[in-house]
């Protein structure tokens, strides 16, 4: 692959209800915070790839509105339905065409604005089997429960996740749910769909996050620290959710696998330095560490237990806070990448790891994370 | 300056999307919902590559990519892979909760099946035990013509 570079980052506070900003505010507030981390001006932008959900919007081509904001009059812009990840993916092979030297990728989304059970209800197939009334949190739940059968993966293990993330958020300024809470606390949480208490899920939250991407040219133009991009695939499953064993996932060990190999990883639990994972749920976070080959099968739970993955461990993962402390869905993958960015700089102040040279960012899109795009991003050229 | 939003509520504007749809069932789901309708009985379609058999029936098959050319009768019973008891009304619930959902992997078929379970207390349910079909009394040609699933008895 040619070279391309992450040189600017920029987001919103995460929060319950941003009652105070349109789609289009939030895009305004993360673009110019992308742009002048970057030390460019719109004129240096070459393209626009915005990314959001029309059910979510509650507007169709909702992409589309939230252009001017984004500086995307008289630019291309285009435009990716799904996580930020999956822009990013098109924004990066937008440079590698060789059309463009830069591209602006946005995500965002309102969950406070709408009712994520029926929107997420109507993803499931129309003609089978949405009339039964699942959403993403009872579709989660069946994974989790299925997870946790072929792993024995324990309750407190899943609720130890949640304990970490919320307490790396209190370090994060822009995290919605900064908490210090105990394993007891995420038990005697409200049960809402088991095994999955209050607590093991992410809240609904309204957020935006920008990146800008650039060729090896422009790169180091505008900035002094650009953080490269390693390697980056994504793969997906099949559909149905009763198509596939709901307790693997073989498309993010596909992902993973291509993302290493043009990366050049061949031990990805030794040369990794930190994670941003799609943490949906508790198990996501244990269950993708194993899928992505960072934790042995079935030994995630352990190892979080021993403290591997804690801000101080040997690998941290979440150290932001993950989307257990705030899960704008679209921007939630755009966030993992803006926070692995920021750890390679060293510039995320209080929750900053030490000596993150090599990081991975990973996000997700449908329902039991049917597909999944893997992100590596490196110091080093 | 002033926070103009000092003391007051916020302006929302409150909409919603209202778009009727309409989706053609297709012939292959057609053929699934007849079958239930009209003879009780559960059909999947068969890959002649790969072997496997798919419950809910799709044209093509999702792994070798080429068409299923054979339509199979499945039995009613099943096992459960996994399920849920949800407990909070979430707002795309059909009914009162607690609802169990599973997935029914029925003795034939390669795939699993999505559907609500009944007739069993939630503490009382686990991976692996053997479910049948309920077929509702009045069949309409949909997924509810199985009313829900039970344990065999």
């Amino acid at each position: 692959m040619d070279r391309a570079a992450i040189i600017g980052l920029g987001m919103t506070r995460i929060e319950a209800n941003k009652v105070r900003d349109t789609f289009a505010d939030m895009a305004w507030e993360a673009v110019n915070k992308a742009l002048s981390d970057a030390g460019m001006t719109i004129d240096d932008i070459d393209n626009v790839v915005t990314t959001s959900n029309d059910f979510w919007d509650g507007r169709t081509i909702s992409c589309m509105a939230v252009g001017d904001a984004s500086g995307a009059k008289h630019k291309n812009i285009s435009c990716c339905e799904g996580d930020g990840t999956f822009g990013a993916f098109y924004g990066l092979t937008r440079i590698l065409s060789g059309s463009y030297g830069t591209t602006l990728v946005t995500a965002h989304s309102k969950g406070s604005e709408s009712i994520s059970s029926l929107i997420t209800n109507a993803s499931f197939d129309p003609i089978y089997d949405r009339g039964l009334g699942m959403d993403m949190i009872s579709a989660s739940a069946m994974q989790a429960r299925a997870y946790m059968n072929r792993t024995k993966t324990t309750p407190e293990q899943m609720a130890l996740v949640s304990v970490k993330n919320h307490g790396n958020a209190i370090r994060n300024p822009y995290a919605q749910l900064p908490m210090k809470i105990t394993v007891d606390d995420v038990l005697k949480s409200e049960m809402i769909a088991d095994p999955l208490h209050k607590l093991d899920c992410s809240p609904v939250s309204d957020g935006c996050c920008a990146i800008i991407i650039a060729n090896e040219d422009r790169a180091t133009k505008y900035t002094k620290t650009p953080v490269w991009i390693k390697g980056v695939s994504f793969c997906s499953d099949s559909f149905f959710l009763g198509d596939r064993d709901l307790s693997q996932a073989p498309s993010l060990k596909a992902a993973a696998k291509k993302a290493y190999d043009m990366a050049g990883i061949k031990n990805p639990g030794k040369e990794i330095d930190l994670a941003e994972l799609y943490d949906a749920f508790s198990y996501q976070e244990l269950m993708w560490l194993e899928a992505l080959g960072l934790a042995g099968d079935g030994k995630a739970g352990k190892e979080l237990e021993d403290g591997r993955y804690d801000l101080g461990g040997a690998l941290p993962v979440n150290a932001s806070g993950g989307l257990l402390s705030g899960h704008p869905v679209i921007a939630a993958g755009l966030i993992r990448i803006a926070e692995a960015v920021k750890q390679i700089r060293g510039d995320a102040g209080k929750y900053q790891a030490d000596g993150v040279r090599l990081a991975l960012a990973q996000g997700l899109n449908g329902l039991c994370g049917q597909s999944h795009c893997v992100w590596i991003l490196g110091k080093d050229k | 300056m002033s926070d103009i939003f000092e003391n007051v509520e916020p302006m929302v504007y409150k909409s919603r999307i209202n778009v009727p749809y309409q989706w053609w069932a297709g012939e292959t789901a057609s053929r699934f919902f007849i079958s239930l309708r009209d003879d009780q009985k559960i059909l999947g379609t068969k890959c002649t590559k790969c072997g496997k058999t798919y419950v809910p029936p799709r044209k093509s098959c999702p792994t070798c990519f080429t068409p299923n050319e054979e339509w199979k009768e499945v039995s009613s019973v099943g096992t459960l892979v996994t399920y849920t008891v949800v407990r909070r009304q979430l707002a795309s619930l059909p009914r009162k909760a607690p609802v169990i959902y599973g997935l029914i992997r029925l003795e034939g078929s390669d795939t699993s099946l999505l559907h609500i379970i009944d007739e069993v207390k939630p503490e009382d349910i686990n991976i692996g035990m053997k479910l049948q079909a309920k077929f509702a009394g009045e069949r309409k040609g949909n997924i509810f013509d199985i009313e829900y699933f039970r344990p065999l008895k």
